[in-house]
């Protein structure tokens, strides 16, 4: 399956990143201390029980939230630094996000949800080639209504790569999905990252997808608890549960 | 409380600015009720017990002069309760410190105790002592407006005759609660009053020693009022009789129902549409919390709540927003009421007036808006109660949106995706899109309704003072005179141009309907005068024949080339088949319009004016009234631009108030259709929003989904408005026309930009105060809950 990254050029670069969420009195330490680096076109798998910090870590590497203290490094850009609007051309120019629950927009079709992104990315595909990507070149004008739950999560990838980011983060992406459907949605995610060299971080609870992974990062208690290398990342294909 | 109650509160409370907006909605059409026929009732009462106490009399007549002998016959009438025979002339007046002459109706008291129709309030002071000639009463409005108190002196030119006159009280009459003088179009206190004298005084300064020239009559409980009113005709007509008339006739009586006719056009046409709108809203608003609230009712019922009690829950929360609305609207209303009444007080002169709206409008008001807003609910609630209680309790099925129309549209024209969004959502809820067109329409239809008050003015006023009137003043002479009078004329001070008329009161007939009008019979040269074709152009006045304004052609069922028969109502008296050669555009008064050759011809004589339109230079205008207020032959001297004051004055005051209420009320249709729609929609489309914010859209292009949408569906109203507006106008300016007044249907472009522009206004600025919690929403936490 895919080599491990020749050249580990670093793209994402968190450090000392915490996150205290404060309700009234109570304050909740999401991260507590989190440095961590991706780099270019790696596989990385965030393993982790509920509320170890795996998806408040992922959202502030997306732009989506900022942290409490600490710094989050895009290349040589500051995502800390930026307000709503900087976070807004962070994710539009650089982030694909694909989520547990698909979160496609029910009124628009396949084709019309991928096209959403790509009409206000740089350089995008097009729609119909991101979703020939992803196996749906026969399902193109159909509803989120009319697809199962796996091609309804296959147009979401579709829909996250098709401006070509340089990072697709997902949550849970398989979470909602049986086996041999998770199967075909980690086999696109894994051949977009092959064909595009688009920095991938996965989060699951499920132990077994982080064979498919270059890297596995341990989380809990909203730490980093290990990080394991794997030099020989399966193919998804070769992964059950 | 009960546990279900407790809901309601809090339910309520969570939708407080919905529920506020939709209340707000319904108060409008409470408010409009309670305003308008509260008022109506007030005016009506007061009026009725008016007339009552101060026995208003039912038929009224005027003669030329008639001896006091004839009243026995007139008593024996089939139907006559009471009989009160009266001198009344006019008189100029010359009042300290006015340039201007005033004039004043002479009216005789009997020669001792009071009148036994038509009885005089006293205020203050006492009434004219029959021993002392030169005492006189006055009208109190007039009195305070020159502030002449009881013992105080005033001039005045009596049958030609100078006078000091004393005054020893102030009055007020049934008779004369609104006063409006010869020849105007407004009431003018300060130059124009009422004079109450003794009859011997009175016969004294009129040459009417043992006649009478004036008849009031009160008629007994069933008799025929018109057959009264032929007798009389019959009986006065050798003493120049000028027509006997009911109070459908009579002045001050005609005003006051012209007021209440159009408050009654008012409580008919404004409250149905906010009615209607506010219970489709609540049918909005439930509905989308019902929708929310599908998996509780599901829980009810399966723990063994009825459906009625369930059906009673909602039905209490609608209830709840009805009340509020109902107190809103009773509160404004009410308040709008007095305002109103007190400013009637300027025009009417009651003894008092107050707003007692009485029960009857609250409680109609109320039950009416409870209706609306239940039957809004009933719809909502019913399908959501039928379930059964698994159904309800697991989540509804999704939308199922379709290709259709919208994917070809949006592929034809390369439409963005936000926008497909868009009309998918347009197409997929189409009854949500309708209320709120149909709303928003409403809202720009009572927009045109209450603008197009401004172009009716402007229409008016061109047409009676620039083009129809171009005369700076009208002089009212005691008697007709020769025409040589026009040449007299031009020896007055700074008259540049004179041009007399002769005005004659008329009976008009056509078939069985008949009316009493005036008659004004002119110079087709003349300059100053002019009469207006439908467009409102100035057009020749025909040699022969009848002109007649629009609106009584249409009463008497006349056309042109039609025949009329016009009867004058002074001497010579001979009916005469006339053909009307003339239909015109005329919005105050009915007068009649012939060529005086041509009537005089008729009547055999040669041509004679009562009235003179003048031209005057106005530097010389002071000269001009010092010398009329000495011309014996003056009865009275109108300043055109005098009227013109007066009458944007009232404008001013009343009309424009009423229109920029109505016009808030217009918007406030707008504001409550609109921000409800947004925040359901926003509601709906949460996490579709967010969805589009994690994908890296701006907040500006997310807020465009929702403020598009809106903004989309009120840009389609609005030509549905102005084709609603249009009917509104028309059903208002009908509405609002009486004998006296009629109103032409003209709505400007800017009406219609106007309405547009303000509903446009209040959408967006309703759908942004929506867009702003657009900013508030947490992409995560959004996300994080499932479709």
């Amino acid at each position: 399956m895919t080599p491990a990254p020749t050249a580990r050029l670093p793209i994402l670069t968190t450090e000392a990143v915490t996150k205290v969420y404060r309700t009234g009195a109570l304050a909740v330490h999401a991260l507590a201390g989190v440095s961590l680096t991706l780099y270019q076109s790696e596989i990385v798998v965030l393993l982790g029980a509920s509320g170890s910090g795996k998806s408040t870590l992922l959202n502030i590497l997306g732009g989506l939230d900022q942290p409490t203290s600490g710094r989050v490094m895009f290349r040589d850009q500051d995502l800390t630094a930026l307000g709503d609007a900087g976070l807004t051309a962070f994710r539009r120019a650089h982030v694909g996000f694909v989520f547990q629950f698909y979160n496609l927009v029910p009124s628009l079709t396949a084709r019309e949800n991928v096209a959403l992104v790509t009409e206000i990315a740089d350089h995008p595909m097009r729609p119909e080639e991101a979703l020939e990507r992803v196996g749906l070149a026969a399902r193109l004008d159909h509803f989120p209504s009319e697809l199962s739950g796996g091609e309804q999560q296959r147009v979401a990838i579709a829909r996250a790569i098709a401006k070509r980011p340089e990072i697709l983060l997902c949550d849970e992406p398989t979470g909602a999905l049986d086996s041999k459907t998770g199967v075909t949605v980690l086999e696109a995610l894994v051949e977009v990252n092959r064909d595009l060299g688009t920095t991938t971080a996965l989060i699951t609870h499920n132990a077994e997808i982080r064979r498919i992974a270059h890297r596995v990062i341990y989380m809990a208690d909203g730490r980093i608890a290990r990080v394991e290398e794997n030099t020989s990342p399966m193919a998804p294909a070769e992964v059950s549960w | 409380m009960r546990a279900l109650d407790r809901k309601v509160l809090r339910d309520l409370r969570t939708i407080w600015a919905q529920a506020l907006a939709i209340a707000l909605v319904l108060a409008c059409g409470v408010m409009v009720l309670v305003l308008s026929t509260g008022t109506q009732r007030s005016l009506t009462e007061t009026r009725d017990a008016y007339y009552e106490r101060h026995r208003f009399a039912d038929v009224f007549a005027s003669a030329t002069r008639a001896p006091l002998g004839l009243l026995p016959r007139i008593a024996a009438i089939d139907g006559v309760a009471q009989v009160e025979a009266r001198i009344v002339f006019t008189a100029m007046l010359d009042l300290e410190g006015m340039a201007e002459p005033a004039s004043a109706r002479v009216i005789s008291l009997p020669a001792l105790g009071e009148p036994a129709l038509n009885l005089p309030l006293l205020r203050s002071g006492r009434l004219p002592d029959p021993l002392q000639p030169d005492e006189v009463a006055l009208s109190e409005p007039f009195a305070q407006a020159n502030g002449l108190q009881p013992g105080d002196r005033f001039r005045a030119v009596l049958n030609g005759r100078l006078r000091t006159l004393v005054v020893t009280g102030h009055l007020l009459s049934p008779e004369y609660i609104y006063t409006i003088g010869p020849g105007a179009m407004m009431p003018d206190d300060t130059h124009f009053g009422l004079i109450w004298m003794r009859e011997p005084a009175a016969a004294a300064a009129s040459d009417l020693d043992g006649a009478f020239n004036d008849l009031t009559l009160s008629l007994s409980r069933g008799a025929h009022t018109e057959s009264v009113i032929a007798e009389l005709d019959r009986i006065l007509a050798p003493y120049g009789g000028t027509g006997a008339h009911g109070r459908d006739r009579q002045m001050s009586h005609v005003f006051i129902e012209g007021e209440l006719t159009q408050l009654g056009a008012m409580a008919r046409v404004l409250p149905p549409v906010f009615l209607i709108v506010s219970a489709f809203l609540v049918n909005m608003v439930l509905g989308r919390l019902i929708a929310l609230e599908r998996q509780q009712i599901g829980l009810f019922k399966a723990i063994g709540y009825a459906t009625a009690e369930i059906v009673l829950h909602y039905l209490k929360m609608t209830i709840g927003i009805g009340v509020l609305g109902v107190l809103i609207g009773w509160g404004m209303g009410w308040w709008l009421g007095h305002a109103m009444t007190t400013l009637y007080t300027e025009y009417f002169r009651f003894p008092w007036l107050d707003y007692r709206p009485g029960a009857a409008p609250l409680v109609v008001s109320g039950l009416l808006a409870l209706a609306a807003v239940v039957i809004g609910a009933v719809r909502a609630v019913a399908a959501a109660v039928r379930l059964a209680p698994a159904v309800a309790m697991s989540p509804p099925a999704p939308p199922v949106f379709r290709r259709g129309w919208v994917g070809d549209l949006g592929a034809a024209l390369a439409l963005r995706q936000t926008t497909m969004m868009i009309l998918r959502s347009l197409s997929r809820w189409p009854g949500r899109a309708a209320v709120t067109l149909f709303g928003v329409a409403g809202s720009v239809a009572v927009l045109v309704a209450s603008f197009v008050t401004f172009d009716i003015i402007d229409v008016v006023m061109e047409d009676i003072f620039d083009k129809a009137n171009r005369q700076d003043a009208t002089l009212l002479l005691h008697r007709a005179v020769g025409e040589r009078a026009e040449l007299d004329a031009l020896s007055l001070p700074g008259v540049l141009l004179a041009e007399g008329v002769y005005a004659v009161p008329i009976r008009l007939g056509h078939g069985s309907r008949s009316k009493l009008v005036s008659l004004m019979a002119r110079d087709p040269a003349a300059r100053l005068t002019r009469v207006l074709d439908d467009d409102g152009r100035p057009i020749p006045l025909p040699d022969s024949g009848v002109t007649l304004p629009e609106a009584l052609a249409d009463d008497l069922g006349l056309r042109l080339g039609d025949r009329v028969r016009i009867e004058l109502l002074a001497p010579p008296r001979a009916p005469w088949d006339v053909t009307v050669t003339g239909i015109i555009r005329q919005s105050m008064g009915q007068d009649v319009q012939m060529n005086r050759s041509a009537l005089f011809a008729l009547m055999n004589e040669a041509p004679q004016v009562n009235m003179l339109n003048l031209a005057i230079d106005m530097a010389s205008l002071s000269a001009l009234q010092a010398q009329i207020k000495e011309t014996p032959a003056a009865a009275g001297f109108t300043l055109w631009a005098d009227v013109r004051g007066a009458m944007e004055a009232t404008m001013n005051e009343s009309l424009i108030t009423m229109t920029l209420i109505f016009s808030a009320l217009g918007m406030l249709i707008t504001i409550g259709v609109v921000y409800n729609a947004a925040r359901i929609q926003l509601a709906e489309r949460a996490h579709e929003l967010a969805s589009l914010r994690v994908l890296g859209f701006r907040r500006s292009e997310v807020g465009y989904v929702l403020v598009a949408e809106q903004m989309l569906l009120t840009v389609v109203a609005v030509p549905v408005g102005w084709v609603a507006g249009y009917g509104f106008a028309r059903l208002m300016t009908q509405g609002f026309s009486t004998d006296i007044i009629s109103l032409p249907l003209m709505i400007s472009q800017a009406t219609y930009a106007q309405s547009a522009l303000t509903v446009l206004a209040a959408a967006l600025a309703s759908v942004l105060l929506v867009r702003r919690r657009l900013d508030r929403i947490d992409i995560v936490t959004a996300l994080k809950q499932k479709e």
